[in-house]
């Protein structure tokens, strides 16, 4: 924020409390704060009823032993679990990880630390942009047609590539800002005492961003792993649990909601409630250890500094 | 007796050695693979974009030389007669984007004037991370919920809005019959409203954030209320940005997949009437492709391919109007 004389208030805070104004021109400025913190409370409606109403169905069903045993072999039937589809997101997530983590840092190394300003460094900026325009389902068909088709069978590895290249933009993106905040003087202090400008980064660069850059990555993990669009055709389907992400179909927690939702059968539907409030847990304690992570961060720079 | 005399030129072995001609700097190729291996990285977002437009639209070339243009616009999707026409599933994409941004445009901005205006300041950290969790809910876990548990009540909503201004001319056509188990173009413009708003809400915070204070101070300094200030000292500066953050925001919400599969009913007839069923491309991608052969499955990867085009499209004209705006204020400045 810029520099505001201690003796004015801060923006927002008490310059605002005298009375500004009268009659109408009060009354409309106090509809539109009311208006304004309505839309707030308007937006938190849909958040609260969904998380409070998927706890209650999905607290139905949810057990150990739901978390761990096979899908039922008929949709009707009441007992069986989601162990498959819990061990398929875990593997087909990380697998996409493996692959988009390490290739974003090092492309949002290339933009920032290479690239710079450069043309192609532009270009390159502005596709990842593209790219992460591009919608999920596109990129389900993208992996089903060029790679699903070729080897011909579907895999985890399959669901992870899709979701790798919707990862890939994100993590591009969260590197690129967060080596753009690391000072100047670091990089010029270590280049001075004689190391190579990839020592320099690995050694000096990433280490000060790294914080940041896990943050975000681990919400691009969160938002991967509820995905269910570009798996739906690239990973098939499976009754048990498959640890293997290059052989043998799989399945996902997302791709078993979907399925389910629409079913007549009330077991299957609470199977897919049960999913969901899965899903919903796995994405929230991520993005909660995103955020530990930056709030330890900014605590620790702070402190530095 | 010259034996002892210590050579004149001797090193220490830890000294570097000198270089003799042609030889590279220890480390030398260690750092330029490095650079290699990063500029690699970047390379393969390009390669990455230009696999997609390939493999989709060599994979639909078949829909288009077997509908031709006239057909691949036509509005008849009908796979039992073999008639592939995307116009009428390109309108109703339309209008469910429409809907959606009517409805999370004003609430993204109210929310983004509350957190940079009316929160304390404290509050504000928090807030923003309450409206990202709007954003880390799964899409099917949305249609999930809007499928179980709002259709229902939602179609006797529509209902009575059908029995209010159905028999006006506009709008009996916009709410005609509404359907009776809730799934209509309306419930999927909702449930995408909802997911896009926390896009919506995100730029143009940042863009809100960026009034210079001073601008601020000076319209509240000459007595103008808090709304007068937001109207006057505001919204001119956030303008263009708020118009780039619609753009996104309709790029998103035409992508939408899951959520709308689930809700909008799917129904492919062309329809304007918001209470009855629709389908949106992407929604039947995902509802018919596992099940296609054939001209439909190229089809329906056709219509990927006007989604891509379309999303690209979209992007390219929202960083066209961020970077004039950013022109315009770096002379205005």
């Amino acid at each position: 924020m810029s520099a505001v004389p201690t003796t004015v208030a801060a923006p927002g805070a008490s310059i605002l409390r005298p009375r500004r104004g009268t009659g109408a021109r009060r009354f409309r400025s106090g509809l539109a704060t009311t208006l304004i913190v309505l839309a707030f409370v308007v937006a938190l409606v849909p958040l609260v009823a969904v998380v409070w109403y998927v706890t209650k169905q999905g607290l139905k069903v949810f057990s150990w032993t739901f978390l761990t045993t096979d899908l039922p072999f008929s949709t009707r039937s009441v007992e069986g679990g989601m162990g498959p589809a819990v061990v398929g997101t875990i593997v087909i997530t990380l697998g996409a990880t493996a692959m988009a983590v390490p290739l974003g840092v090092l492309g949002g190394i290339y933009l920032n630390e290479y690239g710079g300003r450069s043309r192609f460094a532009s270009l390159v900026r502005f596709l990842s942009e593209v790219l992460t325009g591009v919608p999920s389902i596109v990129m389900g068909l993208f992996v089903y047609t060029f790679w699903v088709l070729r080897v011909k069978e579907q895999t985890g590895f399959a669901g992870a590539l899709a979701l790798a290249c919707l990862m890939l933009p994100v993590v591009i993106r969260t590197s690129e800002e967060m080596l753009r905040l690391v000072p100047h003087e670091l990089r010029e202090g270590s280049l001075a005492l004689g190391s190579r400008q990839s020592r320099t980064i690995r050694t000096v660069v990433l280490p000060h961003a790294a914080p940041g850059i896990v943050s975000g990555s681990l919400l691009a993990v969160a938002r991967a792993a509820g995905e269910t669009a570009p798996l739906l055709f690239t990973i098939g389907a499976i009754q048990t649990a498959n640890w293997s992400l290059f052989s043998g179909t799989n399945t996902a927690l997302s791709t078993q909601i979907f399925g389910n939702a629409n079913s007549p059968f009330l077991p299957a539907q609470d199977r897919a409630f049960g999913a969901a409030f899965t899903l919903i847990l796995i994405v929230f304690v991520a993005t909660a250890l995103a955020r530990v992570v930056t709030i330890l961060y900014t605590r620790r720079t702070s402190g530095a500094s | 007796m010259t034996s002892l005399l210590e050579p004149p030129n001797q090193v220490s072995p830890d000294a570097p050695r000198p270089l003799v001609g042609g030889e590279r700097p220890p480390g030398f190729i260690a750092d330029r693979a490095f650079r290699i291996v990063a500029v690699a990285a970047g390379v393969l977002v390009l390669l990455v974009l230009a696999l997609i437009v390939y493999a989709t639209v060599s994979k639909s070339a078949d829909w288009f030389s077997s509908e031709g243009v006239g057909g691949v616009l036509s509005t008849t999707w009908e796979p039992s007669t073999g008639h592939f026409g995307a116009g009428a599933l390109i309108l109703m994409t339309l209008i469910v984007a429409a809907v959606a941004l009517v409805i999370a445009v004003p609430i993204s901005i109210g929310i983004a004037l509350f957190v940079t205006e009316i929160a304390p300041r404290r509050a504000r950290l928090p807030i923003v991370f309450v409206i990202d969790l709007l954003a880390a809910i799964p899409s099917v876990v949305f249609g999930l919920w809007m499928l179980r548990q709002l259709a229902g009540p939602l179609a006797d909503v529509y209902g009575s809005v059908h029995d209010a201004v159905g028999g006006v001319p506009l709008l009996g056509d916009l709410f005609g019959d509404p359907s009776a188990s809730g799934l209509a173009l309306m419930t999927a413009g909702l449930v995408v409203g909802i997911m896009i708003t926390p896009i919506i809400t995100a730029i143009t915070r940042e863009i809100f954030a960026t009034t210079p204070v001073a601008q601020k101070e000076a319209t509240l300094a000459m007595g103008a209320t808090r709304w007068e200030m937001i109207r006057g000292a505001m919204f001119p500066h956030a303008r263009s940005g708020v118009v780039a953050a619609v753009i996104i925001g309709f790029g998103r919400a035409v992508g939408e997949t899951i959520a709308v599969a689930l809700v909008v009913g799917s129904s492919q007839k062309l329809s304007a009437n918001l209470l009855g069923p629709g389908d949106t491309m992407a929604g039947i991608i995902a509802n018919q492709f596992g099940e296609a052969a054939g001209v439909q499955r190229s089809a329906l990867i056709g219509l990927g391919v006007v989604l891509l085009v379309l999303t690209i499209v979209v992007g390219a004209f929202a960083r066209w109007v961020i970077r004039r705006s950013n022109r315009r204020m770096g002379l205005a400045a």
